[in-house]
């Protein structure tokens, strides 16, 4: 046909085959070494049944202890992340009239950095005896407040949690501003008319008129969540002990031991996870689309 | 027109009835409270700027005062030690390659798809973006980039990157792709020009704003990426940026000076891109989220 001419089929392969030798075959080949006792120290590769996830979900090895705290990570994330992107929004979109942009422009920046200066610069401003943190608490006459927050097992995830808050609420306030801004004014006006209040107009027409994007921000804050590695690497590596240790650094670990059998049968579990998640978003950014 | 009316709105959304000392009022504390987010966005890399000046002593506590004397020469001496020539280069590198790659290969393939959508090319287009929420395997991809003798190499870790970008790229080209008229393709299909050609001089300048994006976030994507290469390339003399600075900050832990210098010449790119392409970056990282 015509069409196969002007459109050639040659114009896909370059992604589809980079996509699919790089991504979509180890995550295949992974499905059946997760069945195998693979690994560095020997060129046979064995069936060994389930074992691999036995060893996963026995209590000796605390994969499940991990599975937990990147659940805790995650759910923080996004509940942090949406509280106080969504206030940034209204704030930026609502309460200012000038210099808008400016703080757009503030309020994003720790978004584009990467996470491993981050981590390392809040290294230093979460060091309990000269850190900026405490420094800050102690000034302000917070003495109680002063935390041992990378080394103390009980605070350290929530110390993780608030510097990737940190760094990607204004991310997510970015997208929910873009969300705002597709809401007709005039629905505004009405609800105006009509005697509705600053908080009966975020319940009623706001908050569900930013549905889509507010589902959005979430499910791509599941996926970043469930992957999360670098800032847990640089600012404690899974400790003390293993109170911060997530999958992805429990990965990472099996990588470096040479357990590769046992690291692909993690792998692909949360590659099944994912996958049934990515359908799911993606369906929901076709639909935006399409509707739109 | 328009810019009126929704001035007036959201006026009355922000402000009510309120009488007019009380909306200056408002706007004041709404402008306090914006500053006062930005700063504790600023802050932690205002924090790195101020001890990348100072000297070795004064910069051990980290603190947000400014230094007494200015010590330029941290950044020569760092450069220096911290191998940063080199670092930087394949940063460079790796960061223009793949995204040379991965945003060209994305163009052809999403343009072929959206333009002849055959049920086979429909289902090509969401088996790539699925790869959006895919996780990697880091354990099966070593023994692919193994059996492509890509391990360990300059040219395997560009192919790597390009190959994680695609699915995004793919996606939010297509989206752009979409609202380009047809008619265009017919008019030089009637010329007598062939795909390519059609393609790269007539198609490719269409899709500038939205190659940018890709670009630009691409770029930024793989200039911050720290998992990668902490995988797969062992050799120091082939480490970018992000490792470079974190293998540092390993060894010069108590040089705060210089680890602050280091930080500020690896983040200096991505503040330079961030604002020089603020409008494209933002669109693309809001693209998906709210409509497409």
């Amino acid at each position: 046909m015509l069409h196969n001419k002007v459109y050639p089929f040659y114009f896909i392969l370059g992604t589809l085959i980079l996509y699919t030798v790089f991504f979509v075959l180890p995550a295949v080949m992974g499905l059946g070494y997760a069945f195998t006792d693979w690994n560095r120290y020997s060129t046979d590769v064995n069936y060994v049944g389930l074992d691999n996830f036995r060893t996963l979900m026995s209590s000796e090895n605390n994969y499940t202890e991990y599975a937990r705290n990147t659940f805790v990570f995650t759910l923080c994330t996004i509940v942090l992340k949406t509280i106080l992107g969504l206030a940034f929004a209204l704030l930026l979109h609502n309460g200012v009239k000038h210099l808008r942009s400016l703080y757009r422009l503030i309020i994003f920046l720790p978004a584009v950095l990467p996470m491993v200066v981050v981590g390392i610069i809040f290294h230093s401003v979460l060091n309990p005896r000269r850190g900026l943190l405490n420094e800050s608490l102690r000034a302000a006459g917070l003495s109680g407040w002063t935390q041992q927050w990378l080394t103390n097992p009980k605070i350290a995830l929530l110390s993780i949690i608030g510097v990737d808050t940190w760094k990607g609420a204004g991310y997510i306030m970015v997208i929910l501003l873009a969300g705002l801004q597709t809401i007709p004014t005039e629905y505004y006006e009405a609800a105006q008319i009509d005697g509705a209040n600053a908080l009966a107009r975020l319940r009623h027409l706001t908050i569900p008129l930013l549905r889509p994007a507010l589902i959005v921000a979430t499910v791509l804050n599941i996926l970043y969540g469930l992957k999360i590695f670098d800032v847990v690497y640089v600012l404690t590596n899974g400790g003390p002990g293993y109170s911060t240790e997530v999958l992805y650094t429990a990965i990472f670990k099996e990588f470096s031991k040479g357990r590769y059998g046992v690291g692909t049968a993690l792998s692909s579990l949360l590659f099944i996870v994912m996958v049934f998640i990515g359908y799911f978003v993606i369906r929901l950014m076709e639909q935006g689309r399409t509707n739109d | 027109m328009t810019k009126d009316r929704s001035f007036t709105a959201r006026a009355g959304f922000r402000l009510g009835h309120l009488p007019i000392a009380k909306k200056v009022g408002q706007q004041g504390f709404n402008h306090l409270l914006a500053i006062l987010i930005c700063l504790v966005m600023y802050a932690p890399v205002h924090l790195v700027v101020v001890n990348s000046l100072k000297d070795r002593t004064d910069a051990r506590s980290m603190s947000i005062e400014h230094p007494t004397t200015l010590h330029w020469e941290n950044y020569s001496t760092v450069i220096g030690r911290g191998k940063l020539e080199q670092a930087f280069l394949n940063s460079m590198l790796y960061s223009s390659g793949a995204t040379l790659l991965a945003t060209t290969l994305a163009a052809m393939a999403a343009y072929v798809m959206s333009r002849n959508k055959t049920r086979l090319n429909r289902f090509l287009y969401f088996f790539i973006i699925m790869g959006i929420a895919m996780p990697i395997n880091f354990f099966t991809l070593t023994k692919v980039m193994q059996m492509t003798h890509l391990i360990n190499t300059q040219i395997g870790i560009i192919i790597l990157y390009a190959a994680t970008q695609l699915p995004f790229n793919t996606l939010l080209i297509y989206g752009f792709v979409e609202t380009l008229p047809r008619e265009l393709d017919e008019a030089a299909i009637v010329d007598g020009a062939g795909p390519l050609r059609l393609f790269f001089r007539l198609i490719f300048p269409l899709l500038t704003p939205v190659l940018a994006t890709a670009a630009l976030l691409s770029f930024l994507d793989v200039w911050n990426n720290f998992i990668f290469p902490l995988y797969y390339l062992n050799d120091t003399s082939k480490w970018p940026m992000p490792l470079a600075v974190y293998n540092f900050f390993g060894q010069f832990e108590s040089y705060w000076n210089l680890v602050s210098a280091d930080i500020v010449l690896t983040v200096l790119p991505v503040i330079a891109i961030y604002l020089l392409g603020q409008r494209f970056i933002v669109s693309g990282m809001t693209a998906g989220a709210v409509k497409g």
